[in-house]
């Protein structure tokens, strides 16, 4: 069955009612967060650190936090949130009834995480511009970074929540997978400069690598060729899951 | 009777099944089903836990495909339709799924977006759904708070957001106060006087009686029995019951120089007799057990003991 859009919108706008309710409440830490990590790392650790790869510490570390703002955003929605709407709220099983296929669930879902993405990541780009750590108009592109790191990794998280059946898995996710994302995909340090050879094209693997990298360049104003490969590796995995998910979820709605 | 259940030509029937099954593992949940249900009818879906009611259902509103057999919906082959079919019917799930931080006004909003409901469109109905189940009180505040009552209710209102043609309910009223349940039934009243089609399941066999114009009896996935209530029950049973306690050694011994009954179900020390007259029955107790018989009951047979003699009793096989 092919997708329909209004019908992924539809489940789009019943999160969007959900988060309506309590968006004042949601919206406020958003911006604490990176007020903490830009004081705390940026300029606590920043002071003991002349540059890093050419850039005071605070600079090399906005970008890549704008990212990780975006990656959590995203992931948070896509795991619990999205399993438990599917496996005890069964939310899915009522939106089955209607003229909404697994597929507009599954694109309704990313579309909503990606959203989340957006929100999460506009509020620590904002600080981050208060900052005076962007370098505008360059940095308007790094806005992209954001929905792309959304639509990675909500795709991401979509396929691994159609894979997995018991919800505790999830602290495998965020620990082994997330966290060590989140502390070696040159957010904090250039890879390129600790790694060589082999190794770094291995690190090319590294999802959140590629929007961090897409975004760093782009608050510089270094635009690049690998750039384009960064925006292929986000929108071609992603695509893959999609596909794999969306053939779960069909599956798995329909037992 | 099938005869008649023939009768109802393809163009008719809402629902249309042959042969269909369902296979869980090597547990088949429903098998060979036949069933055809004729435009603006209520119709019954009865059966103990796990006959295999809701997989009926899922099949029919195309979440769950069948492992054999074919099934239409409104003449067309619900897999291969599913977005046209599920457009024209709505369904009451089981469990009621609600956003609980959302009032029911909300929640009606968003379900009716599922169907692309907008504007005036979607709050005119929004309106009009909270009026027909009496939700208005009630309209503002968060379905958490809700009384069952009130949680059923907006449940049944959200599934006829798109005044669907064919309305699906899974056990409507399960856990309800009697005066929430009369208030339902007349709501199934009047969705049948408006030319809906309606199937629900219930474990409450006096509803059935009263709502169902037809009803089918599924027992371990399979359909025993399909017809008209009070038809079923003259034909299968017998206009009335008697009932009395006794053993199954004094259930010998009573019965012996007596015609036997049309047919008799015994729950533990309960024993019903269905006879079309139960005067015999009666005179013969006074005649043994003299003024101070035991006390027994005569009434008239309902569906709730034709469902005991077909779908048996878990205390029989105690006994
Ligand atoms: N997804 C599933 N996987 C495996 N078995 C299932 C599944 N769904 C239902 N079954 C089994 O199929 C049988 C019929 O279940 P079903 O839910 O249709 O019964 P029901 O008549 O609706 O019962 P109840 O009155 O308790 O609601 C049961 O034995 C049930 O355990
Ligand atoms: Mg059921």
């Amino acid at each position: 069955m092919r997708l329909s859009l209004p019908y992924a919108m539809s489940v789009w706008r019943r999160n969007a009612a959900m988060y309506k309710r309590s968006w004042k409440l949601n919206l406020l830490p958003n911006f604490f967060e990176p007020v903490f990590y830009l004081t705390s790392i940026g300029v606590g650790v920043g002071a003991y650190i002349s540059e890093m790869a050419g850039m005071s510490y605070a600079e090399f570390l906005a970008p890549g936090l704008v990212c990780v703002a975006a990656m959590n955003g995203a992931s948070f929605e896509v795991t619990y949130n999205v399993f438990v709407r599917m496996e005890f709220e069964k939310s899915y099983d009522a939106m089955l009834t209607t003229p909404i296929e697994p597929i507009d669930i599954l694109v309704g879902e990313l579309l909503w995480a990606m959203s989340r993405a957006c929100i999460y990541g506009l509020c620590f780009f904002v600080v981050v511009s208060l900052f005076g750590l962007a370098a505008f108009p360059g940095a308007l592109l790094a806005l992209l970074a954001i929905p792309l790191t959304g639509f990675l990794f909500g795709a991401i998280g979509l396929a691994f929540t159609m894979l997995i059946r018991n919800i505790d898995l999830y602290s495998f996710y965020f620990t082994l997978f997330l966290t060590p994302l989140f502390l070696f995909s040159g957010v904090f340090f250039p890879l390129e400069e600790r790694l060589s050879g082999l190794a770094l094209l291995v690190a090319e693997v590294l999802p959140l690598l590629h929007p961090v990298r897409f975004a760093r360049s782009c608050f510089l104003g270094n635009f690049d060729f690998i750039m384009l490969w960064d925006l292929f590796y986000c929108v071609a995995l992603a695509s893959l899951l999609l596909w794999w998910a969306q053939k779960r979820i069909r599956i798995r709605l329909s037992e | 009777m099938a005869e008649e259940v023939k009768a109802v030509s393809e163009e008719d029937a809402v629902i249309s099944l042959q042969g269909v099954g369902k296979r869980f593992g090597e547990r088949w949940a429903v098998s060979d089903f036949d069933l055809r249900i004729p435009r603006g009818v209520t119709y019954g879906l009865l059966g103990p836990n796990g006959a295999g009611k809701t997989t009926s259902l899922r099949m029919i509103y195309g979440l769950t495909e069948p492992t054999s057999g074919s099934l239409r919906v409104f003449g067309k082959e619900v897999r291969e339709n599913v977005r046209a079919v599920r457009a024209r019917l709505g369904v009451t799930l089981q469990e009621n799924v609600l956003i609980e931080n959302l009032d029911p006004r909300e929640n009606l909003a968003v379900f009716g977006r599922f169907h692309l409901l907008r504007g005036k469109a979607l709050r005119d109905r929004i309106e009009f759904m909270i009026d027909f189940l009496e939700l208005r009180s009630h309209a503002d505040v968060p379905v958490r708070a809700l009384s069952g009552g009130y949680k059923r209710r907006l449940a049944i209102a959200m599934s006829l957001m798109n005044d669907p043609e064919l309305v699906i309910l899974d056990e409507p009223t399960t856990g309800l106060d009697p005066a929430v349940r009369l208030a339902l039934w007349e709501r199934v009243r009047e969705l049948r006087a408006r030319g809906k089609t309606v199937v629900l399941t219930t474990h409450y066999m006096d509803e059935a009686e009263r709502l169902c114009d037809r009803v089918a009896i599924m027992s371990e996935g399979k359909c025993v029995m399909e017809g008209v209530p009070s038809e079923l029950i003259t034909t299968h049973l017998a206009r009335e019951t008697i009932e009395f306690d006794c053993s199954v050694k004094e259930e010998g011994e009573f019965l012996r120089p007596l015609e036997d009954p049309r047919a008799r179900v015994r729950v533990g020390r309960r024993l019903m007799l269905y006879a079309d007259d139960t005067g015999v029955y009666m005179d013969r107790l006074h005649q043994r057990e003299g003024a101070d018989c035991r006390p027994f009951i005569v009434r008239p047979t309902n569906l709730e003991d034709l469902f005991l003699s077909v779908t048996g009793t878990s205390l029989k096989e105690v006994e």
